[in-house]
């Protein structure tokens, strides 16, 4: 026993392109010599639909007619079969990252550590000012029991580049009620659509607290937050599914009002 | 195997020899009946052969003590008219000072430092050029400094609680609008989370606890880091700096701050050296200053990774401190990210709605920033200016609210600010130019109620600013609100810079009298006497007695009623020290009336020994001249008495020392001149006052021996009646006092010392008395004695002792009723007895000194002599009775020694043997009279003996035989040649 392999990609930040060469090295160590039957390295990448737990049931019809889609597979033979000595044994490896047939290769953003990036965008900045007050308020049952409030600010951009922060300003012009918090949630919601009808699916993947406590007034507070690598990816939408993001602003007042404004963003990758 | 061998081999070659018809024994049993024949001697003329001639020295001959002496007399003859600096400096370029000529200019030390880095020096020189102006110096002080300051001011008695999961965060998460997969929120949640499913809540910690547990922390966080869980720690740290957004018990805060901020420093520096030692590769080292292209992919990845993780961590406060605690890493990224990042972090504190809370967290960025990038003054000036925005919200309701629930009044809550403030303020004022320091002033007065600020601003800003500008500080005080910030504190801060630099010189007077009227008038002794305190110290230093009188006349009237001082120990400590260190003139300072009756105020001993210690410490620095002044002796023996009351039979031996020793200071200092009397009776009275301190009556006995001997130098020897009675009285005086010492050897030495100076002063029944005394303690001395806490065999100091007496013994005259040499005989006696180590060979080293003493007892002149006493050459005159008893003393010394010889001859002795026996051969050659054949043939006997066994050294032998030969060349000496003949040298084969 004791012998481990592990496979280590050459680039420290595990980012490829596609058409680039992938290359890297298989270790293998042992105490003892190893009799085998040959190594050979499989390059799979695939896309398919999670069904998360809160909608199982609704959509399980449409989940079975999608079936996980090939977008990149090779296969090559490093070692015939052999013994590898005692001790630590690396082998190279190289390949070129083509893409299947006439597919385009779609960016991952959900934890597999291979990413790779088709298209180049082009961003246009989108300044966003707001206002916030009782006033403008939906979904608000008893208006006249909402202590008053003015929430002035505004986003640099809501066309963001992925690698940049998210970025502006936000100014708590007077309060009655004290003010606990202030929250940015980052939002992504997935749409998977077909013949019989769509899913939708939002998910929080980050929030992040701009303000702690009663804030002073009339002083300008930053919004800033950077998007995570793991659960990012330019906005997307082709004819199978589509991955937005949206951006929340939630103001948390003592005596547990609840303020949230939303901000769709469009994410990109210069 | 091969050494084993060797031994035995060696072992067997001595059982041979022993196997020889034994000629050791036959030698010295002929010896015994030896007798001595003592070589006559000349000393005046054996002196003036051995002295150096005496050469005079020619002008520009070399002599090492001659160059500074003459190049000076030349440059003063040169430069007449020239300052004395430049005739000093002249002068010490032509000097060589032996001890660096030996060293050739440069010390191995900085010529080891000049050589260990050739290639970094002159790169480095450039870049601590550039430098020059981005390095904070010495005279910033640092955060360390303040550190236990805040920790001892910033303290409670109520109770503390960590809690390290903050347990309505599962439940806040479920009311977001989204749901968040599984796997995210799990993910999310780990870096909140500290265990899995564990959540820490400590309630009812005491402040140590408290400590404790963030101690506890800050060594998890080590362990994690070093048990590669890196993901640990830096949940231990987001755990950690959450706390700091807890205000409950709002007066530990500024401490908890302290604490917790050591965990970040902790956690910066790992992640820092982390970093860095993944740019190290085998071949090249990255070097202090790199920049982001020396970095590699790794290294930066790594790095990238950190502020992604933080990035993301949900709560303000958490991702302020631990992206702070990092700053440095971005030296990793890119060389402008420092410069980025900190006007963003200074922008991310404005979301903080706690003001004090807020204010901390500049203060970390702003010691952050200071260590990391100090030239970036910028963001300092930002978190200055922003604060100042958020000022007013410490007057509004929430803060106010928050005061109610916890029951703090204001006063109590705003010099919470101070410690953050004022190291915002000295971050900001370091070097800063005048008029960024004018506007920063100026900005302050503009605020309403602005005591807290106006506080900082003189703790933090140079001295010499605000002494400056003194009295517009009072002004601004006096119109602060009453009900604010308290007063007391603004006027110990201005004290404080006062202490530090002098106000104009006109506007002292009225600085003290302004201060002062505010001062007395605090009602709570505790504010008084930190305010007291400060003043002192000002007071002390630009005016006289008659003020500093006053302020402490004032201090007493305060601090008296309810026994108010009990609680203010150190600052009246520390009111006395600043005292004493300005009047350095004792007369003066135990002339200030109220000096004495302040020092009563201290009535817990501990305090009082401590108070008096310094007096006592002062006094032997500062005092140049003796004195006899009746103030300064009556105040100081008062002093001294104190402190040793203060000793008992807990005090450490450390304790004792330091007593003794200003003790003894105090004692050297006092002189009544030509007045031996009153001298005397001083040491008489201080005998009774400082008996428990050992050392103390050993430095009178010293004293009073020194004053016996002043005596005589005054009566050039000749003691009138009345001297001579009190050149007695002296020698009385010691002679009763040694006897209660404890100390065995320190009372043989004052015997024999005393016994010197009693014959000096031609007291000899007296100088007898100590003689016998000594001899009499030596059976007393106990094998084993304890120095410096060690026991040690006693035999080698005894030894010495008695080589000591013997010298001493040579000019003591016989007394007429005793018989001849009684001294010797009786110390014969007791050195007979004595129980002397059987390894050791101290007692026949102590009888060949013995032999030496008689040899030199029997010459018809001695070699020395105390002035006006006749020694025992001069009463027997050569007697032949004398000299036969001499010679029987002799005998008996020498039968012992050869007696001693004989038991030698053992295996393992006989390298002792022959080591003993080429001593008492050139015992002999020195000071026997070696044409007597029988010590003629004793002595070479015992060069046979020395080298029988091949144990002695040839190369002392050679020299010793050449010696002999020299000598035999000197006039009277011719037999030795024929000696010399006798000697064979023994070779080694």
């Amino acid at each position: 026993m004791g012998t481990s392999l592990d496979i280590k990609i050459k680039r420290a930040n595990k980012v490829y392109h596609a058409g680039e060469v992938l290359s890297g090295v298989v270790v293998i160590s042992g105490k003892d010599s190893i009799q085998h039957q040959g190594v050979s390295l499989t390059v799979e990448g695939s896309v398919n639909l999670q069904l998360s737990a809160k909608s199982v049931g609704v959509f399980e019809a449409f989940y079975n007619s999608v079936k996980p889609i090939q977008i990149i597979s090779s296969t090559i033979e490093m070692v015939k079969p052999g013994k590898f000595p005692s001790g630590k044994t690396e082998i190279p490896f190289e390949f070129p990252l083509h893409v299947k047939g006439n597919k385009v290769l779609y960016e991952t953003y959900h934890g597999v550590f291979v990413n790779i990036q088709p298209q180049k965008g082009k961003l246009t900045p989108s300044p966003v000012d707001f206002t916030i007050t009782p006033e403008t308020l939906q979904n608000v049952k008893e208006r006249a029991l909402l202590p008053k409030f003015l929430i002035r600010g505004h986003l640099n951009s809501t066309n963001c580049v992925i690698t940049q922060p998210l970025t502006g300003e936000l100014v708590v012009e007077s309060s009655e009620a004290a003010i606990k918090s202030i929250e940015l949630q980052l939002v992504r919601v997935e749409t998977c659509g077909c013949a019989e009808g769509y899913a939708r699916d939002a998910t929080e993947i980050q929030n992040i607290q701009i303000a702690d406590g009663d804030v002073c007034r009339s002083l300008s507070v930053p919004i800033y937050m950077v998007f995570p690598r793991l659960f990012t990816c330019p906005t997307l939408e082709t004819t199978n599914f589509k991955v937005e993001f949206e951006v929340n602003i939630v103001v948390l007042l003592h005596a547990d009002h609840l303020i949230t404004e939303n901000f769709p963003l469009k994410l990109c990758r210069v | 195997m091969a050494s084993r061998a060797g031994r035995g081999e060696a072992v067997s070659g001595r059982e041979k020899r022993a196997g020889c018809p034994d000629t050791s024994a036959h030698v010295t049993g002929k010896m015994a009946v030896f007798p001595w024949h003592p070589r006559s001697r000349n000393y005046k003329a054996e002196f003036a052969s051995c002295r150096l001639e005496a050469v005079p020295l020619e002008f520009g001959d070399y002599h090492p003590l001659k160059p500074i002496t003459v190049t000076e007399s030349k440059t003063k003859k040169v430069s007449r008219k020239g300052s004395t600096s430049s005739t000093s400096s002249s002068s010490s370029s032509s000097v060589v000072d032996p001890l660096s000529s030996v060293l050739d200019g440069t010390d191995p030390l900085s010529m080891f430092a000049a050589t260990a880095d050739p290639a970094a020096t002159d790169s480095s020189r450039k870049r601590r050029d550039r430098d020059e102006n981005s390095i904070i110096g010495s005279d910033f002080e640092p955060w360390a400094n303040k550190r236990g300051e805040i920790l001892a001011r910033y303290t409670t008695t109520e109770k503390l609680s960590i809690n390290l999961f903050m347990g309505s965060e599962k439940g806040k998460a479920g009311t977001a609008t989204s749901a968040m997969s599984e796997k995210v929120r799990t993910r999310l949640e780990e870096l909140d989370d500290f265990e899995e499913g564990s959540q820490k809540e400590l309630l009812n910690l005491t402040q140590q606890d408290y400590v404790n547990r963030i101690e506890e922390l800050n060594q998890s966080l080590k362990d994690a880091w070093a048990s590669d869980q890196k993901v640990k720690a830096l949940k231990i740290v987001i755990q950690c700096s959450k706390l700091l957004s807890d205000t409950s018990v709002i007066q530990f805060y500024p401490s908890k701050f302290v604490l917790i901020t050591d965990i970040l420093d902790t956690f910066g520096k790992l992640v820092y050296e982390r970093i860095f030692s993944m740019c190290v590769d085998n071949r090249s080292v990255l070097p202090d200053h790199f920049s982001p292209e020396n970095v590699n992919d790794t290294a930066k990845e790594t790095c990238l990774n950190w502020f992604f993780k933080i990035a993301s961590i949900r709560e303000l406060i958490p991702r302020f401190y631990v992206e702070a605690s990092i700053l440095k890493c971005n030296k990793f990224l890119s060389k402008t990210g420092i410069s980025e990042c900190l006007p963003r972090l200074t922008c991310m504190i404005r979301g903080i709605g706690d003001p004090l809370v807020s204010v901390y967290a500049r203060a970390y960025l702003c010691r952050v920033g200071m260590e990391v990038a100090p030239h970036l003054k910028e963001s300092l000036n930002k978190n200055f200016f922003d604060f100042l925005l958020t000022f007013k919200q410490i007057h509004g309701d929430t803060v106010q609210n928050q005061l109610v629930v916890q029951g703090v009044e204001l006063p109590s809550y705003l010099p919470l600010y101070s410690p953050a403030m004022d190291w915002i303020f000295q971050c900001i004022s370091y070097h800063a130019p005048e008029a960024l320091l004018t506007e920063m002033m100026e900005r302050c007065k503009k605020l309403g109620n602005n005591a807290l600020l106006l506080n900082s601003v003189m703790s933090a800003f140079r001295a010499e600013f605000i002494a400056t500008r003194s009295m517009d500080f009072i002004g601004m005080i006096k119109e602060c609100d009453e009900s604010g910030f308290p007063k007391h504190l603004l006027f110990r801060s201005l004290g404080l810079n006062l202490a530090l630099a002098d106000p104009p010189e006109g506007d002292r007077l009225q600085i003290l009298n302004e201060a002062w009227k505010v001062i007395t008038k605090l009602k709570n002794p505790q504010d008084y006497i930190n305010c007291a305190e400060v003043w002192v110290e000002y007071t002390c230093k630009h005016f006289t007695k008659r003020e500093v009188n006053t302020v402490l006349a004032d201090v007493i009237k305060h601090m008296t009623p309810d026994r108010a001082f009990e609680d203010s120990y150190p600052q009246l400590q520390s009111i006395i020290k600043k005292v004493i260190a300005h009047f350095h003139d004792f007369s003066i300072l135990f002339s200030v009336e109220k000096f004495l009756p302040f020092l009563d105020m201290f009535q817990k001993e501990s305090v009082r020994v401590e108070v008096c210690k310094c007096i006592m410490e002062v006094f032997i620095k500062h005092q140049q001249e003796p004195t006899k002044d009746p103030v300064i002796l009556n105040a100081l023996l008062h002093v001294c008495k104190t402190t040793h009351d203060s000793v008992n039979a807990l005090t450490l031996e450390d304790e004792k020392r330091t007593l003794a020793y200003l003790i003894n200071g105090f004692i050297k200092m006092v002189s009544f001149g030509r007045d031996f009397e009153q001298q005397l009776s001083f040491y008489v009275e201080a005998r009774s006052m400082f008996c428990n301190l050992e050392p103390v009556l050993v430095q009178l006995i010293h004293s009073v021996n020194r004053l016996a001997m002043e005596t005589r130098k005054v009566m050039k020897g000749n003691h009138s009646r009345k001297t001579a009675a009190f050149v007695r009285a002296c020698v009385a005086y010691c002679f009763i006092t040694i006897p209660s010492l404890v100390g065995i050897f320190t009372r043989l030495n004052l015997y024999l010392h005393s016994g010197q100076v009693a014959l000096a002063n031609q007291c000899l029944s007296q100088a007898d008395a100590f003689f016998k005394a000594a001899i009499s303690l030596i059976p007393e001395v106990p094998k084993m004695i304890n120095i410096d806490g060690k026991m040690r065999p006693s035999e080698s100091f005894l030894l010495e002792f008695l080589c000591n007496f013997f010298s001493t013994l040579l000019i003591v005259p016989d007394h007429p009723e005793h018989g001849v040499l009684f001294l010797v005989r009786e110390l014969l006696n007791v050195i007979q007895d004595y129980t002397w180590e059987d390894s050791s060979d101290d007692k026949i080293r102590i009888y060949t000194c013995v032999l030496h003493l008689l040899s030199a007892m029997s010459q018809e002149s001695y070699l020395y002599h105390v002035d006006k006493v006749d020694s025992n050459d001069s009463l027997y005159g050569g007697d032949s009775k004398f000299l036969a008893e001499n010679n029987k003393l002799c005998e008996t010394v020498m039968a012992q020694i050869l007696e001693h010889l004989k038991t030698l001859a053992k295996d393992e002795a006989l390298k002792r043997q022959s080591s003993l026996g080429l001593s008492f051969f050139n015992s002999i050659l020195a000071h026997g009279d070696l044409r007597n054949n029988r010590l003629n043939q004793l002595s070479v006997n015992l060069w046979h003996l020395a080298q029988r066994h091949g144990c002695a050294d040839t190369r002392t032998m050679v020299k010793t035989l050449e010696y002999i030969k020299k000598r035999s060349k000197q006039p009277d000496m011719g037999h030795l040649t024929e000696l010399a003949l006798r000697l064979p040298l023994q070779t080694r084969t």
